[in-house]
């Protein structure tokens, strides 16, 4: 295993819209409490930086792209259902590893 | 062409060959187009056709959002057709957006929009100020997502901001069963909706198009043929069929003096077709040729179509009466184009025809024998065609003949043949062969010549090896 086991995630949005605004906090939470501590957040908002949209395939808003570990993973929405995210994740499995 | 003074649709080049004919100069000027049809059917080319000579012709800097292809293989797939979209790309003219949609690794929850992919857009729009854009195939997004509901009412808004970006659009989308595209775009992208169709009939591929709606626009209702060749696609338009060309007064001649004489004003106008009928063997081609002749003397360029010689062979074999062909395609005054009737659809035949006749500007064009055409297509077919290139041919002012051959019996080419040609001919001269003691007669007779007065008896003939030689139709008597 590598030792760097953080986990890189970035959300994308486009401004605060209630969607964007939901997502954050769903992920936020969701990491605080599955991560403890061993991730990293980034949040681009393309209204600001467009440019990035096409680097991570961005075409769905809001979008959650694990970069870290490979394979990229991806999930499209408001995060709203934390099981999901989860899975979607591999979070679960991550944490079991440790 | 008239002046129009009602209210014109403002219209972008499609910067495809004939489309714009038939659309009255192009799709809608800043509004979204649907193009659909199956797969295969030349969509993506289109679309990208348009983007390119929207650059080289009209220095309109475009963006192609593809769903399906990465930016290399689309590279790779037009390379052919001397598109180089690397180089577009270099100058910024150009911007491919692959969007992929892995599903793969993709997982839905909870409420989402498309605004990644507007701002997408908007961005690559804005970085080379984009006026044409592409968006192949949409509706790839319902294969990735699942909210369907969802999805429509955003492409209902792409399109809709599209429109308020003011760039004129292409969107693809692939050919339902019961509708024009799987997800029914047709119903959002309402201004012009063409649909492209690839049929095989009778084992020749033929390829068509049509324009399903304009608004605002008037627009030819008819199928149209096409073809994708290494210049990329160009569609057949049905010229208009309203006679307006103009009308030449000079006279010309035939290539044989002693026919021209047949003829009050000893020969043919200039921008007239000529029809040569006879059977097989009664010097159809060598009357062909003697026109040929007489145009290159003339200067004037000559395309020669020949559907059962070769060039060299036909050379050869005119040789043998004393007319030397050889020297003027040297010269690149004759341009013979020899091809197999049957190779390919009657449509791709009309479209070469076309093609050569816009590249090398002929002010003579031989046909021979068109007749062979008649094999390939049913009748509806070949009278729409035939009715096509004479129109074209009118209209450019060049002068034509066409040969047919008549068999013994009469059979429906014959019919075919003789009542199309002949009506739309405004020359007929009739050849027969006739039996007579051991020795064959022939002869030749005018049938009509629209506008000059002609001999109406019919002439007899030899073939020496000096060519054609008439007796005077008072001394025969």
């Amino acid at each position: 295993m590598a030792k760097d086991r953080k986990i890189e995630l970035r959300l994308y949005v486009a401004g605060q819209t209630p969607k964007s605004i939901l997502a954050l906090n769903n992920i936020t939470k969701y990491c605080k409490e599955h991560l403890d501590g061993k991730y990293s957040l980034e949040v681009i908002d393309l209204l600001k930086n467009p440019q990035l949209a096409e680097g991570d395939q961005i075409f769905a808003i809001p979008t959650l792209v694990r970069k870290v570990p490979e394979p990229i993973r991806k999930i499209i929405g408001d995060l709203s259902n934390e099981e999901r995210v989860l899975v979607g994740l591999n979070i679960r499995t991550f944490t079991t590893q440790l | 062409m008239k002046s129009n003074k009602v209210y014109i649709f403002p219209k972008t080049r499609t910067g495809i060959d004939g489309l714009d004919e038939i659309t009255g100069g192009g799709f809608p000027k800043g509004r979204p187009t649907l193009i659909c049809g199956s797969a295969g059917c030349g969509k993506t080319l289109l679309a990208m056709q348009f983007l390119v000579k929207g650059i080289i012709e009209d220095n309109e800097p475009g963006v192609f959002m593809s769903f399906e292809e990465n930016s290399k293989d689309l590279s790779q797939n037009v390379k052919s057709l001397g598109f180089d979209l690397d180089k577009l790309i270099a100058q910024k003219k150009l911007r491919i957006d692959h969007v992929r949609i892995e599903r793969s690794e993709i997982e839905l929850t909870g409420e989402y929009d498309l605004e990644g992919l507007f701002i997408r857009l908007n961005y690559a729009i804005d970085t080379i100020g984009a006026k044409r854009v592409v968006l192949d195939t949409i509706e790839s997004l319902f294969g990735g997502l699942t909210d369907s509901g969802l999805l429509r009412a955003e492409l209902r808004r792409l399109f809709q901001w599209l429109k308020e970006k003011g760039v004129t659009a292409i969107i693809t989308g692939e050919r339902g069963e019961n509708s024009l595209t799987r997800q029914g775009l047709e119903e959002y992208v309402s201004d012009c909706v063409i649909l492209l169709d690839f049929r095989v009939i009778d084992q020749i591929a033929t390829r068509r198009l049509r324009i399903v709606k304009y608004r605002g626009s008037t627009h030819g209702s008819n199928e149209y043929p096409f073809i994708i060749d290494e210049d990329g696609i160009s569609v057949l338009p049905i010229t208009s069929l309203k006679l307006e060309h103009g009308v030449s007064s000079e006279i010309i001649s035939t290539g044989l003096p002693a026919l021209d004489i047949l003829f009050k004003g000893n020969g043919i106008f200039r921008g007239n077709s000529t029809l040569v009928t006879g059977s097989a063997g009664s010097a159809k081609t060598i009357l062909a040729s003697y026109f040929a002749l007489s145009s290159c003397r003339r200067k004037e360029r000559v395309l020669y179509f020949s559907f059962e010689e070769s060039p060299a062979q036909l050379i050869r074999n005119m040789e043998s009466v004393d007319i030397y062909l050889g020297q003027y395609v040297k010269s690149k005054l004759l341009l013979i184009h020899s091809s197999r009737p049957s190779l390919q659809g009657l449509e791709m035949h009309l479209i070469l025809l076309h093609k050569l006749i816009k590249e090398f500007k002929p002010r003579t064009v031989i046909v021979d024998p068109i007749s062979s055409l008649v094999t390939i297509g049913s009748s509806s077919e070949v009278r729409a065609m035939l009715v096509r290139l004479m129109d074209m041919l009118k209209g450019n002012e060049i002068s034509a003949l066409f040969t047919s051959l008549n068999h013994d019996s009469r059979n429906e080419m014959n019919y075919i043949t003789e009542d199309v040609i002949s009506s739309l001919a405004d020359t007929w001269i009739k050849l027969r062969n006739s039996e007579q003691g051991v020795g064959k007669l022939r002869s030749l007779s005018v049938v009509k010549s629209r506008g000059t007065g002609h001999s109406s008896e019919e002439t007899s003939f030899i073939i020496t090896d000096k060519g054609i030689e008439m007796h005077d139709a008072n001394e025969a008597e």
